[in-house]
Formats: C-alpha cells, structure tokens, sequence
C-alpha cells in the first residue's frame, strides 16, 4: 500500500475526503471496542473448553451437534463476510449506491440464514435435552455460541438502520461512516466463528 | 495507481480471501466428516487451520499488514492477542493444573 492509510481496513481514500478525515478517531475507536469484544469470546472459550467434560451425565458434543449444518452455516457466514466486501468496495468506488445496497443485502440474506441455521440447531438441542441447565458443559455452550448468534442478529439491524438511514438523508458521511464500522464488525464476527467451530464443534465431533 | 486498478486489485484481495478461506475450512470438515485421522491428528490440523485461517480474514478481508500502516493498529491488535494469550492461557494453565490435583 502506497499512501498511508488513516485506519486499520480498507479506507475509503480521497474520493470521500469528508468522510475519511472523521474515519481516523471512529474507525479505531470502533476498532478498540471490536478487540474487546475478542477478549470476551477469547475467555468464554476458555471458560468452555474447561467446562467441556462436565457433562454430568448429560447429552455430549456427539449427541447434540450436527456437522452438516455446522458446515453449511460456515459457508453461509464465510461468504456474507466476502459479500460485505464488496459492498464496501462499492461504497468506496461507485458513484451511487445500488450496488453497495443489493450486495449489502445478499450479506443480510446469507446472515440472516446463518442464523436461522442456528436456531433450528438450538431447537433440535432442545429437544434431545441439551438445555442450558441441563450440565456445566451446556452452560458453557449457550453462554458462547448463542452470544455470537446475537451479534450476527444485531449486525444486521444495524445494516436495516444504515439503510433507513440511507432512505432519510441519502448517502452522507454518517451512513459511510457507519458502513466502514459495520463491515469490520462483519468480518469481525466470522473470525470469531473461526474459533467457535473448530474449538466447539470439531473439536466436539472429532 | 488509478482508481480502477486500484479497484480491481482490492476486490482481487476479497476472492483470493475466500478462495484460502474454502481451502483451509473445507478439509477440516471432511476430516471429521469421514473420519479420516485420529481425533488428536484432527484437533492438532485444525487448530494450525483456523489460527492461518484467521490470519487471512485479517489480511484479506480486514487489510491488516505488517507495514504501510499507523503503527497504533498494529499495536491494538498485537497488544489484544497478547491479552488473549495470558488470559485464554492462563485461565486452562490453571485450571487444568487444579483439576489435575484435585483428582
């Protein structure tokens, strides 16, 4: 990279002079939250894979998790994160924003499924037993893998926000603003699923 | 640079990005799937996997280099793993140590 970038990520660059001189302080503040934010899942996945063996005579890993939509929710999480990508890309480069809109979408659409993945895999845990009450092992589960969910949940309404935001005053500095920090928590979040499906679930299935 | 080569160039860093992420995610899952290696042989592959896996996320999809940058992200990012480290470290390091002599 040529020129000095004024924060971590893809920067907007001169084109959007009045947006990226605020980027600097907003996109590392955001950035500072974001590591935080990893600290807290780094330690609820300690705390989990102390708590894995307690099972307390309880359903275990084996039981209760299901590979095959394990896989598909990877490959629906992992391509929303390219597809926030290139909504970004296209906030940066196109003179207007239909493309950074529908690829936003397609984002929300492949998020939305992740989560709707999820749900269903909560409920079929549910059902076989797997509550968080049921051992030390589960409480540990569903104080980390459905936290993750919830922030997928909450990215995407946020992206419903920046685009009501988008309809009311048009694409000005606080919705690229908002766009630059969103995609980071979206890349953000597929890191951290990075972690939880190989230390829950293939650790779990293996 | 111009802007279109410029453009071309970072969404070329997003596909390359997925394409690393398939090839390290992909034979993760197989192993399991069809029981292809002891179960510490497949925990051992997919630690090394998600910890280069991560590494790309941050350079592809999140553009963090080791130069060309403020020095500060650097150090953010650098000064959280490290936090990580001896918390995520400490905590099983002790735990594990305790249930070892409790048992």
């Amino acid at each position: 990279m040529n020129q000095k970038t004024r924060h971590p990520g893809l920067n907007l660059g001169p084109k959007h002079q009045s947006a990226d001189d605020q980027a600097e302080t907003e996109v590392f503040g955001f950035w500072v939250f974001m590591m935080s934010d990893a600290i807290l899942f780094g330690l609820l996945m300690a705390t989990y894979v102390v708590m894995r063996p307690n099972t307390n005579g309880g359903p275990g890993p084996q039981e209760l998790f299901e590979l095959k939509s394990i896989f598909i929710e990877t490959m629906l999480l992992l391509t929303s994160s390219v597809a926030i990508g290139f909504s970004h890309l296209a906030l940066k480069h196109e003179p207007r924003p239909v493309k950074m809109v529908l690829w936003l979408l397609v984002a929300m659409a492949l998020a939305l499924g992740f989560v709707g993945f999820e749900v269903h895999d909560f409920l079929k845990m549910f059902s076989e037993g797997g509550t968080p009450q049921r051992s030390g092992f589960l409480s540990a589960f569903f104080a980390l893998v459905p936290l993750h969910g919830l922030h997928v949940t909450f990215s995407c309404l946020w992206a419903v926000a920046i685009l009501g935001q988008m309809l009311v005053y048009g694409l000005d500095d606080r919705v690229k603003l908002s766009m630059v920090r969103l995609a980071v928590l979206w890349h953000f979040l597929d890191i951290v699923w990075i972690g939880i499906f190989s230390i829950v679930y293939i650790g779990g299935l293996a | 640079m111009s802007a279109a080569d410029e453009k071309r160039r970072e969404a070329r860093s997003y596909l390359i990005g997925y394409a690393l992420a398939l090839a390290l995610t992909l034979p993760i899952f197989a192993l399991v799937a069809w029981d292809l290696l002891p179960k510490v042989a497949i925990w051992w592959a997919t630690g090394v996997a998600a910890i280069v896996q991560i590494v790309v996320h941050f350079r592809f999809f999140l553009h963090i280099r080791l130069k060309g940058q403020k020095q500060e992200d650097l150090h953010l990012i650098l000064f959280t793993t490290l936090i990580l480290l001896l918390m995520g470290g400490g905590t099983l390091w002790l735990l594990w140590n305790l249930h070892a002599r409790m048992m």
